[in-house]
């Protein structure tokens, strides 16, 4: 309390100085009045009385400058006259100043910018009301590879979904949502946008309010036929001109006009946090919706005196039922088995949902702790220099000392010179922060993913770039601080003028300073030379496949409106035509381009031996397109065989097992590959025993989930050659 | 050991005063330590006033703009919780360093 009363008095007294100070005049003045009242009433005469008095009271401005000393010495009235003398001292030294400043400023700055997006990934919340109230469904452990997964966040099927929707008493409200590319613009000109599927409730649980007209409500899910639509603030702006929404506002999705209802906030991205969506459109329910293929990512609002853990143990136990009641069937024996082992949990998703997190975090972090060496490395350095000014003071501090100065009272002007300095550096740190944090994440973008994080100096930034300025002060103020003034002024002054430069104490400190640098130094710089030698590995390693020179084309069929009869006639037509451009050397089909990572599973049983192994439909032409070499491949692919044939090339242990059953090298076998027929079993033509793909995945025609792409698939563990 | 303060001397006086007195201008403060004390001691005004001060910033005394008896203005300081804590603790500091200087002084 005292301490809170003291310091208000003093930024108060800050402001009247003027008139603390008549106010020790009215004091001292109303002494000298009371002596030479109870002098004259002792009979003195009045002249006589005021000249004792004054005699006593010896010069009047030289009390009130003691007291106004008193009242000073703690105030903040001398941490500013501090803080001027220490601008003085700065202004006449600009170079000393000038390298300071910048060596602190490029040090915060560094590790602000690091931090933001550390911030930004991780540490920051969505901007939704009650973001700590959202918690995601999520398969614990994952769904270990069954069925088609569309995207890293999906964990339910449309089933799985609809159950959940019934039964959810932790939750006051649920939301389902799934991101899919959709095209935009007419057909001939149409870019891709980034969609977002969303549950009809999905604003209203989220509290996401229109910016225009209205959002996606209940009412709006039904039709599988999209319809209706909602723009980002961003997309609004950039691809409808900004202008009001009207009930008559259309847009061409997927070649089907749509209605745009209304545009949402400019700070909503959506939920996945270093991604934006750009139309938001309502999910329907097919009629016979499939139920091996995990797409929505299900979220809710939970009730008050739910904690997450109770939960998730309430979805744990619902688990058994929900999956009972959503298998798929078609599948083994086993395969059904795990699928309704599959346990939901709940996890906190205020934050959102990111693959940035799981992919960039430790090397944030990693990245965040050099740039912390890289500033105690620069604090290092100043501290040299601030024990070389302080040394060249020391005389300074020799005569103010003999004057009576107080050590803890230069200590302290000292500190405040050192924490200016520091608080400078990382203003222009801060703002240093911006581009370089931008620089950073625009490394990271690929023209395939651009990274689209909103990076701002919150908070939590401002309050990071102080801790670190207050910290560096530390570092590099206090101990040339605690040299500089811990001086014997007789020795000092008898020293003349070179001081007492020859102390061997302050040579050994600044030894010890010059040993850290060189030590850290040395980590960093072997740290950025290993760095640089894997970066050089990435770049010149060989991925087997050709990687310069590809151009890969997207379409998908319903947007052609082409019958499924007609999909075999038509790409093999279409890999014909673009092979027969000039220029053009090859031309290939497939489903998934190399290293995009995205393939969907199957379980292959070979004889006895089963497991899961992963697919990518390749054209018979994609090997030679790709470049990947014929020896392996081409044996298997076009070879007039009736055109099925299955290349596997499993995790090692399941290759173990089919080769034990093949008895050679590069298990030839027939699979189904383009037709889609469950369960079928094709005989092999190839040396001996055969595939039984036990599920074909089927062509994803009606939900666009798959577009054939013209060329490349790779990192699949098996491939299959389109025969089609 | 007791703390070598002979020069807290004055801020005893002046805490003790303001014990006895409660609240009392500083030319109060004076006179009541010269009458006391006989005119033994005499506070001087340039010591005085920084003392009463000093003590203010430290929170050991309240100042407050008041009319003396003889209407005029003058500041009244009183002492706070922290001052009689203060107070306390040097009286027994004081003690001491009599007791330690008699030794010194019987000291044959």
């Amino acid at each position: 309390m005292g301490v809170f009363r003291r310091g208000f008095r003093r930024i108060w007294a800050l402001g009247r100085r003027a008139k603390l100070d008549r106010e020790i005049e009215d004091e001292l003045r109303e002494h000298m009045r009371m002596r030479v009242d109870a002098d004259v009433a002792k009979g003195m005469s009045p002249d006589e009385a005021i000249r004792r008095a004054r005699l006593r009271f010896g010069n009047p401005t030289v009390v009130k400058e003691r007291v106004d000393a008193e009242d000073a010495a703690l105030g903040l009235e001398s941490f500013f006259r501090d803080a001027r003398y220490a601008v003085r001292g700065f202004v006449k030294s600009p170079g000393f100043t000038i390298v300071a400043v910048l060596t602190l400023a490029l040090g915060i700055g560094a590790n602000t910018a690091v931090f933001q997006l550390l911030d930004a990934v991780r540490l920051r919340s969505l901007p939704i009301q009650r973001s700590q109230e959202l918690a995601e469904l999520r398969i614990v452990g994952g769904n270990k590879g069954l069925g088609i997964t569309d995207s890293a966040f999906a964990n339910f099927t449309i089933p799985m979904w609809q159950e959940v929707r019934r039964h959810h008493d932790p939750f006051s409200a649920v939301l389902a949502w799934r991101g899919n590319d959709v095209l935009v613009g007419k057909m001939t000109e149409a870019k891709h946008a980034h969609g977002l599927e969303v549950s009809g409730d999905f604003f209203n649980v989220l509290g996401v309010a229109p910016w225009q007209g209205r959002l996606i409500e209940p009412q709006d899910e039904g039709s599988c036929e999209v319809s209706k639509a909602v723009a980002s603030y961003a997309f609004w702006k950039a691809q409808m001109g900004g202008q009001p929404i009207t009930p008559k506002k259309t847009i061409a999705m997927d070649g089907r006009t749509v209605q745009v209802l209304g545009v949402t906030p400019p700070e909503f991205f959506g939920l996945i946090v270093g991604e934006r969506f750009d139309l938001a459109y309502p999910t329907c329910t097919p009629p016979n919706p499939r139920r091996e293929m995990f797409i929505f990512s299900v979220m809710g609002r939970l009730k008050p005196g739910w904690s997450i853990e109770r939960a998730s143990g309430y979805f744990t136990s619902l688990s058994p039922g929900i999956m009972e009641s959503t298998a798929p069937d078609g599948y083994s024996a086993e395969a059904i088995k795990t699928f309704k082992s599959i346990r939901l949990g709940a996890y906190p998703a205020g934050g959102g949902v990111s693959g940035l997190r799981e992919a960039y975090d430790s090397s944030l972090q990693l990245l965040l702790a050099i740039t912390g060496l890289v500033l105690l490395i620069a604090c290092a350095n100043l501290a040299n220099l601030m024990l070389a000014r302080a040394s060249a003071r020391q005389r300074e501090m020799a005569i103010r000392m003999a004057l009576g100065a107080s050590r803890g009272r230069l200590l302290r002007q000292l500190l405040i010179g050192s924490s200016l300095l520091a608080f400078s550096g990382a203003a222009i740190g801060v703002v240093l922060a911006q581009p370089l944090s931008h620089l950073l994440v625009s490394s990271l973008s690929t023209s395939e993913y651009s990274i689209q994080l909103s990076i701002v100096t919150d908070w939590r930034v401002l309050l990071f770039a102080t801790g670190i300025a207050v910290l560096t002060c530390i570092v590099f103020g206090t101990f040339p601080a605690m040299r500089g003034t811990s001086v014997d002024p007789i020795r000092a002054l008898k020293a003349g003028e070179r001081g007492v430069a020859g102390s061997r104490e302050r040579f050994s400190l600044q030894r010890l300073l010059v040993v850290t640098q060189i030590a850290v130094s040395m980590v960093l710089l072997v740290g950025a030379v290993l760095f640089v030698r894997s970066y050089r590995n990435l770049m010149t390693i060989d991925p087997g496949f050709r990687e310069s020179g590809i151009t890969v084309g997207d379409f998908g069929f319903p947007m052609e409106q082409i019958k499924p009869e007609n999909e075999a006639a038509f790409k093999r037509q279409l890999v014909e035509d673009v092979r027969s451009v000039p220029g053009v050397q090859n031309a290939a089909a497939t489903t998934n381009v190399l290293l995009s990572g995205s393939t969907w599973s199957h379980g292959v049983h070979v004889g006895s031996a089963e497991g899961p192994s992963r697919f990518t439909y390749v054209s018979p032409s994609y090997f030679a397109t790709m470049g990947i070499s014929a020896t392996d491949w081409a044996r298997f692919c076009g070879d007039g065989h009736g055109g099925y044939s299955v290349r596997a090339d499993c995790e090692p242990g399941f290759r173990a097992q089919i080769l034990r059953h093949q008895g050679a090298a590069g298990a030839a076998s027939a699979g189904d590959a383009g037709a889609a027929i469950p369960g079928s079993h094709v005989p092999s033509s190839g040396n001996g025993g055969g595939y039984q793909v036990q599920r074909s995945a089927r062509r994803a025609r009606a939900d666009g989930l798959r577009s054939d792409r013209s060329v490349a698939g790779h990192r699949a563990r098996a491939w299959s050659c389109d025969g089609d | 050991m007791a703390k070598n303060d002979l020069q807290g001397a004055l801020d005893l006086l002046i805490l003790k005063s303001l014990s006895q007195l409660g609240a009392m201008h500083g030319y109060g403060i004076a006179m009541h330590i010269e009458d006391v004390s006989d005119a033994l001691l005499s506070v001087e005004e340039g010591s005085l006033y920084p003392a009463l001060h000093r003590m203010e910033q430290s929170g050991w005394v309240r100042a407050e703009w008041a009319v003396t008896e003889s209407s005029r203005k003058a500041k009244f300081y009183t002492l706070t919780a922290a001052g009689r804590k203060q107070l306390a603790a040097r009286e027994k500091n004081w003690e001491q360093v009599v007791k330690g200087v008699q030794a010194i002084l019987r000291f044959a």
